[in-house]
């Protein structure tokens, strides 16, 4: 069984999915961070891969992805950094790009190198679904690779659905019409969204990401999903603690639970 | 071979739909209707009389005799400076917002560089009293002051956007971003021909009544509707996808794209995408993209606003991979020096954009009885700091 869904089997809450830009706040610090999240506790962690155009990205991740590629970070360099992540860490890891770094190394090569590097899967927002199951799933499946979708407020039961039928491991729940960035509260109709999800008994486990940034945001994601996935509060504990990750990952742990 | 686009929104390879999940209804919404409303007979009777009346349609094809005799062929001019606003960009605009209306959105966004279609869209917006917000890069607002004025004036939000390199790029990421976060109310206006399906295809279909007067005024001036040539510059497209539209299987016309050099297409300072881009995906659809080895969105530079795109519509990604047309890059010194012999010879001053179309005409050997016809997409207005830069 892969480690995606080995997670899922083994914890059914307060799942904690931590993001961060790769190459920021320093170029090298990439298996840093992942050694520090995994020691903390964080239980499945998302690699950004930057671009030079997040178009789905807030202003955090812009400005960590902006200063990763100053710094120098490319998608073969990343893959070279962590060759070796698997000697030292056992928990899920996954990808997250926009498509077109992706496309330019090569999506097969891509495949391949995750494959050989011990990486779960992959969450690439601009790739709908129908694109990806006509272009790109025989090559991903080949590899044992998981593509995680994502469901926004504005995804009709139908598409959630059929996402939920193309998904194994998790279904990444956008929690607003919005684009990636800290939000103080989910209450009123985000939460009526969140029910009319849970209502849905999807096969796959959910976790509810974006606007994640304090208890009340993390809670309101684990009482209706199976945990939360926070990007855009670490990026912004990483820029308070440039040189010291772990009390960049204190920092935000201390956010989370208090 | 017959040149349309797939029900997946495709030219050959180039096209699709590569949008945020968040995005999905709204383009969904627009793919399944665009085509009923624009074949819509109230929709049709309004946008045709809105041309006729307001932007001033049907623009002049414009015998241009003193050119002509330069160039020794029989050269005519597509007018689409003398549309309201000073640019072809209004044909779209005031197309796509009484769609917007149509679909019961209040709120539009739109993208500029120059400020054309920033001010194409500001100016329809305040017509059918419209929310309007522009993005616009803090470096190209800085840079085009009496533009910015004027959507001001006309009632329209300007935002200055600071992210990535502050230009027509930037200002088309901060555009999907508003959209993300507004997808129930707002109605995006893309002012080329480029982004996710249905938009390639359907500001082509609006910017195609630029290639239906031609056939008509073409029959009436020489007796037959098609020319040798018809020559367009291409930065997003829109212009060159309206002017070619009618006449792409039509293979006795010759296409003609110009596309900016900017100081030539080995010096990297150039805006030149199909010279010099890769297959990519940026903004929604696969298509020719200026970037680096690893898939970074490389800045491109032209001294023209309009054209200093790094991407390229997918339909031009297309004819030009299949050989329908012929792609010319221009340099900055070869567009100003056609600028200014068309004010000398013409009398008519040129955008920026459309003098690269006039300098492509130096470029191609001619007989002296073709039939050659250019589209000025704009007047030189916007561009006179530049010509004036350059030669006092």
């Amino acid at each position: 069984m892969n480690r995606i869904n080995l997670l899922f089997q083994n914890k059914k809450s307060r799942i904690l999915s931590v993001y961060f830009s790769a190459g920021f706040p320093h170029l090298h610090d990439t298996v840093t961070i992942i050694r520090t999240l995994e020691q903390k506790g964080i239980d499945l962690v998302e690699i950004g891969i930057p671009f030079s155009d997040p178009l789905a990205d807030g202003p955090v991740i812009q400005n960590s992805s902006n200063i990763a590629l100053r710094n120098g970070m490319s998608l073969s360099l990343l893959l070279d950094q962590l060759k070796d992540i698997r000697k030292e860490v056992s928990i899920p890891l996954v990808f997250m790009g926009y498509i077109n770094p992706i496309l330019r190394y090569g999506f097969e090569k891509f495949c391949a190198r995750c494959a050989e590097i011990g990486i779960d899967g992959f969450i690439i927002p601009d790739l709908p679904m129908r694109e990806y199951l006509e272009e790109f799933k025989t090559t991903a499946d080949r590899f044992h690779l998981e593509n995680i979708l994502l469901i926004t407020p504005e995804t009709s039961d139908e598409r959630i659905r059929e996402i939920d039928d193309n998904s194994n491991g998790f279904i990444y729940m956008v929690s607003s019409a919005s684009t990636t960035g800290m939000q103080k509260s989910f209450a009123g109709s985000k939460e009526a969204y969140f029910d009319r999800i849970n209502a849905m008994k999807l096969k796959n486990p959910r976790l509810i990401g974006f606007g994640i940034s304090n208890r009340e945001t993390y809670d309101s994601a684990c009482r209706h999903a199976s945990g939360g996935i926070v990007g855009s509060a670490f990026v912004h504990a990483l820029e308070q603690h440039p040189d010291n990750i772990p009390a960049a990952v204190d920092t935000l742990l201390l956010q989370l639970n208090s | 071979m017959k040149i349309q686009i797939d029900e997946n929104g495709y030219y050959g390879r180039y096209g699709g739909a590569f949008i945020p999940e968040i995005l999905h209804r709204n383009f969904e919404e627009l793919s399944s209707r665009y085509l009923d409303i624009l074949e819509d007979s109230d929709f049709q009777k309004e946008f045709r009389q809105m041309l006729h009346d307001y932007v001033g349609r049907p623009t002049p094809l414009y015998y241009a005799s003193r050119l002509s005799e330069a160039v020794n062929a029989r050269i005519y001019l597509k007018r689409e400076d003398l549309n309201h606003t000073g640019a072809h960009k209004i044909n779209n605009a005031l197309g796509q917002i009484l769609m917007a209306r149509k679909m019961g959105k209040k709120r539009i966004l739109a993208e500029t560089g120059a400020g054309q279609h920033g001010v194409a869209t500001a100016t329809v917006a305040a017509l059918f009293n419209m929310e309007c917000i522009v993005y616009m890069g803090e470096t190209d607002v800085e840079r085009q002051q009496l533009n910015v004025q004027k959507m001001k004036m006309l009632g329209a939000k300007v935002v200055p956007v600071k992210s990535g390199n502050r230009t027509l790029k930037d200002a088309t990421n901060e555009a999907f971003r508003d959209w993300c976060n507004h997808p129930d109310d707002t109605f995006y206006i893309i002012g080329s021909a480029v982004g996710a399906k249905p938009y390639p295809d359907l500001v082509a279909r609006l910017q195609s009544v630029i290639s239906e007067e031609i056939k008509k005024q073409l029959m009436e001036k020489e007796g037959r509707d098609c020319p040798d040539y018809l020559i367009a510059c291409v930065g997003g497209g829109s212009n060159a996808a309206g002017t070619f539209y009618h006449y792409l299987n039509d293979e006795r016309v010759r296409l003609i794209e110009a596309e900016a050099a900017g100081q030539g297409i080995d010096t990297g300072k150039t805006a030149a995408t199909i010279h010099c881009g890769t297959e990519g995906i940026l903004h929604g659809s696969r298509s020719l993209v200026m970037q680096t080895d690893d898939g970074q969105i490389i800045e491109p530079y032209s001294i023209s606003a309009g054209l200093d795109y790094p991407g390229i519509g997918p339909l031009h990604a297309h004819l030009s991979e299949i050989g329908r047309t012929q792609v010319l890059a221009i340099t900055d010194d070869e567009a100003l020096k056609a600028a200014y012999e068309l004010t000398r010879l013409e009398g008519i001053i040129p955008a920026m954009e459309s003098a690269h179309a006039l300098a492509a005409l130096h470029k191609l050997k001619f007989l002296p009885e073709d039939i050659v016809v250019l589209t000025v997409s704009g007047r030189g207005d916007k561009d006179m700091p530049s010509f004036i830069a350059h030669f006092s």
